[in-house]
């Protein structure tokens, strides 16, 4: 597949501050691509760069092999969903979403056809006379998509555009928009600070933190082989335990040694290790190698969530059996579960 | 709630409401009643037929306060809208300075425009030292509506202002997201925004503007009668005749409601606001 | 662009501020000429100070504004408390009633009460004065402090008033200690507009007053009509000068004030993380 939107070197600062360093991104046609970070991380940034609304301090947007870098935000085949929408108050669903059509001058016959189609595709059939400001959230955001989609971009942009809408909607637009995505077969870029949301929804996921790339792959890469431990924390709970790397596939942790399957460490090399809570397993042996005791059980639905005690340690264990509150445990992980990463900078 | 102290606290707005009557209302149909009943207390068209021989005066008063109310809409939309653009910090002190002349008495004001305009002013002064005039430039039609504008300018600015500011840059984002340039975003998008701003701006500015009397006296000398001159003669002047005055200042409120009523009327999406 | 809008703001700047500033130059000009400038000088200070005119007048304008802004405060505070209790179409039609002075022309406003008064005077032998003047100044302050006053009403925390009686405050009381404190900001930029107002009118009390009562705009306007006095520049330097120092003290505590609620908003968004 070939990349319709390449980020070579970006940069950008506000203030004097960095904001944006040395972006470097490639997306592929008709991918969903998720920008994911915590908010400062610059992902909305690099969204606006794209969408022309930010001109980089230096480095290059190319297009369709096309450097659109001062190109102003009118002239460029991507459109964007807005945060909060920016529907125009003065005009009604149909007028919103015939906006861009309009300022294109298209024939009527033409607006009416598109306009109905886009209402159709979002379920807003017959809202067309509707205020939009007495719309719901939900229905608001409809609005927002259609109007962006109905230009026909080559990429959608989107800007963290369920974050207005409580969960169940959210869960709901989340499908809706994976299947508008599919039907139209066009590039979706999503900005989230939401990780189950990148999750479910991407196709590839961009991790970002203090305003550069921490790690870019498929949900299930970023899940499984986090590059660091920021990362790992970030894409779901993790124990992130110092430890000091004693040769390949063997650690030290807490002041034991671990069989792993990482390699390619230096030699007492200090490094993060990450343990999911839920690849540990709780015994009722309180000889193991680590142990402690279990300090509190949460009950969240579909399993327990523990915290368990040892000498230099609180473990955040998920499992769907709980032992007693004050209870000595033994803490159990195999080599597949320990991931070593190098420590982060800073 | 308790039902005799919610009565009670209808009660509180009884003092008020009975001044408005007394100072509002009854003067305001004292008016009326100069205005259609003579000396004896006999009914009479006379005095608002007679109204009829100033319409020179009427005509000139509203040619004049539209075309200043036009001007100041020209200077303050571009204005308004830079404001409304600049960062929060400095859209209140430039706010602060462009009110700032509001709040030195008008008098004073408009005194400040005699000085310069005047045949010995400093602007003739300063055009004669580069070998051109004296221009006749005070006592004109020019220098009451050059006095209008400047008075009644911030009118203006401010209600224009006040909308812009809400107008949410992501919706003009939104608009070049969606193919408009500047000028196309100008006019498809912050322009049917601040209508209600448009509106009242006109209003604050017209209302004033067609019924001062000082602004035409100070600046326009005796040739430039405005309906505020002739109300004011009939009150205080030579010309002493209370029923008049009053048939006129009768019809020049019925043309600042037709006035109003057409700006609300252009200002529909505007339904809340409690006009007369 | 960004140069354009920066020139643009310039001129009209520029279009505000000239006049008051060649006023303020040819207030310490010696000669009273006002094109050519030919010598510092105090000397039109002084005779504004020398002269009891102005003194008296400004005076006349304090007393005024003071009695008619507390005048018209407590009247319309009240009017506000019991037109918010009141039904749909009550409101709408006091309301509209207040509007009447805040959209009529000023001239109109103002000669209708002449005409109440002349009638007073015919009949009470209620002469012109400081009581015309003063009953004409609250009748045109009233509207705004209700304006002010009423939306205080729509934006107060509900049920608050409920909360003070379930806590064991009688009505009075309730009111006195959850309700004045909510409305209390719109009570007082109430006051102040009336107060401004008061301050600055002329056209209204132009025809409500008497010789005894001139306020300073009423002898500022008389002033003007005799052409040249370089003692209106003074007198224009000093009020631009109080302006400024207002407004900035005013501009000054209201940013402070607002960061203030800025550190207590961002205080309260921690302790929900």
């Amino acid at each position: 597949m070939e990349n319709v939107i390449s980020l070579n070197d970006i940069v950008v600062s506000f203030d004097g501050e960095t904001v944006l360093n040395n972006i470097n991104l490639d997306i592929k046609d008709k991918e969903f691509v998720t920008l994911l970070g915590p908010s400062g991380c610059g992902k909305t940034t690099t969204l606006r760069i794209i969408g022309g609304f930010i001109q980089p301090d230096s480095g290059e947007v190319i297009f369709e092999n096309k450097n659109i870098t001062k190109l102003p935000p009118y002239r460029r085949n991507v459109n964007t969903v807005f945060q909060k929408y920016a529907l125009f108050p003065h005009l009604n669903v149909f007028e919103n979403v015939a906006f861009g059509l309009r300022v294109r001058k298209l024939p009527e016959k033409e607006i009416n056809k598109a306009v109905a189609e886009m209402l159709e595709l979002v379920n807003l059939k017959g809202f067309e006379e509707r205020n939009v400001q007495n719309l719901s959230g939900g229905q608001q955001q409809r609005v927002a998509i259609a109007r962006a989609l109905v230009n026909k971009p080559k990429v959608l942009l989107l800007d963290e555009p369920l974050g207005a809408l409580d969960l169940k909607l959210r869960k709901e637009m989340q499908t809706e928009l994976k299947r508008i995505q599919q039907s139209l077969e066009i590039t979706f870029i999503y900005v989230t600070h939401d990780q189950e949301e990148a999750l479910t929804m991407s196709d590839t996921v961009v991790v970002m933190k203090d305003g550069s790339i921490q790690q870019i792959g498929r949900p299930v890469d970023i899940y499984n082989e986090p590059q660091n431990a920021f990362v790992a924390d970030f894409i779901g709970e993790s124990n992130i335990i110092d430890g000091i790397m004693l040769k390949d596939r063997l650690v030290a942790i807490c002041g034991h040694e671990f069989e792993c399957v990482d390699s390619g460490f230096d030699e007492k090399q200090p490094v993060d290790v990450v343990i999911r809570p839920e690849d540990i397993t709780l015994t009722a042996n309180a000889d193991e190698k680590i142990h402690g005791v279990v300090r509190s059980v949460t009950f969240k639905g579909v399993h327990y969530e523990m915290v368990v005690d040892s000498s230099d340690f609180s473990w955040l264990v998920h499992s769907t059996k709980a032992p007693e509150v004050g209870s000595e445990v033994g803490i159990l992980f195999g080599p597949d579960d320990i991931h070593i990463m190098n420590k982060m900078k800073g | 709630m308790d039902k005799k102290f919610n009565i009670g606290q209808k009660l509180v707005a009884s003092p008020y409401i009975v001044w408005v009557a007394v100072f509002v209302v009854v003067p305001l149909l004292m008016v009326a009643y100069f205005a259609f009943f003579g000396d004896e207390g006999k009914f009479t068209l006379e005095y608002i037929k007679s109204v009829g021989q100033y319409s020179d005066i009427f005509i000139r008063s509203i040619w004049m306060a539209a075309v200043a109310t036009i001007i100041c809409l020209l200077i303050s939309y571009p204005l308004a809208f830079i404001l409304s653009r600049m960062s929060k910090k400095t859209q209140s002190t430039m706010l602060m300075i462009v009110m700032l002349p509001m709040w030195m008495n008008f008098l004073l004001r408009t005194y400040a425009w005699m000085t310069l305009l005047g045949n010995e002013g400093l602007i003739n002064h300063l055009l004669g030292m580069i070998g051109l005039g004296p221009f006749k430039m005070l006592n004109t039609v020019g220098a009451v509506i050059l006095g209008m504008i400047y008075n009644y300018l911030p009118y203006m600015i401010l209600p224009l202002y006040s909308v812009m500011e809400k107008i949410d840059p992501s919706v003009l984002e939104a608009a070049s997201d969606l193919g408009c340039n500047r000028i196309k975003a100008m006019f498809r998008v912050v322009v049917p925004l601040s209508i209600p701003g448009i509106m009242s701006g006109i209003t604050m500015v017209f209302v004033p503007a067609i019924s001062t009397f000082i602004i035409s006296r100070m600046l326009g000398g005796g040739g430039n009668m405005l309906i505020g001159d002739l109300i004011e003669m009939q009150f205080l002047g030579n010309a002493y005749n209370p029923n008049l005055g009053a048939a006129i200042s009768l019809v020049l409120m019925v043309i600042v409601l037709i006035i109003m009523a057409a700006m609300h009327q252009l200002d529909s999406s505007d339904d809340d606001r409690v006009l007369l | 662009m960004k140069k354009l809008s920066k020139l643009y703001v310039s001129l009209v700047l520029l279009f505000l501020y000239v006049p008051i500033f060649v006023m303020i130059v040819f207030s310490f000009n010696t000669t009273k000429s006002r094109s050519v400038l030919s010598g510092f000088t105090l000397e039109w200070y002084a005779k504004l100070f020398e002269n009891e005119l102005i003194l008296k007048s400004l005076g006349n304008t304090i007393i005024i504004a003071v009695c008619a802004s507390i005048i018209s405060t407590l009247l319309g505070t009240l009017a506000a408390i019991g037109i918010s209790r009141m039904g749909k179409f009550g409101k709408a039609t006091v309301l509209g009633i207040n509007n009447i002075p805040i959209i009529n022309p000023e001239i109109v406003t103002g000669v209708s009460l002449m005409l109440l008064f002349v009638f007073f005077k015919a009949r009470m032998s209620m002469e012109f004065g400081f009581t015309t003047l003063l009953i004409a100044h609250i009748t045109f302050d009233v509207p705004y402090v209700v304006l002010n006053v009423m939306p205080k009403f729509r934006q107060m925390t509900p049920h608050i008033y409920e909360a003070a009686q379930d806590l064991g405050c009688g009505p009075f009381k309730s009111f006195i200690k959850v309700v004045l404190p909510e409305i209390m900001p719109g009570i007082i930029s109430g006051f102040l507009m009336a107060f401004t107002f008061s301050l600055d009118d002329f056209v209204i009390s132009y025809f409500t007053s008497g010789p005894t009562s001139q306020t300073l705009p009423i002898t500022i306007y008389s002033m003007t009509r005799r052409k040249v006095s370089p003692e209106i520049n003074a007198l224009s330097t000093i009020i631009f000068v109080v302006v400024v120092i207002v407004l900035v003290v005013k501009n000054i505590m209201e940013r402070r004030s607002l960061n203030v609620k800025k550190y207590a908003d961002d205080d309260s968004a921690e302790i929900i993380e």
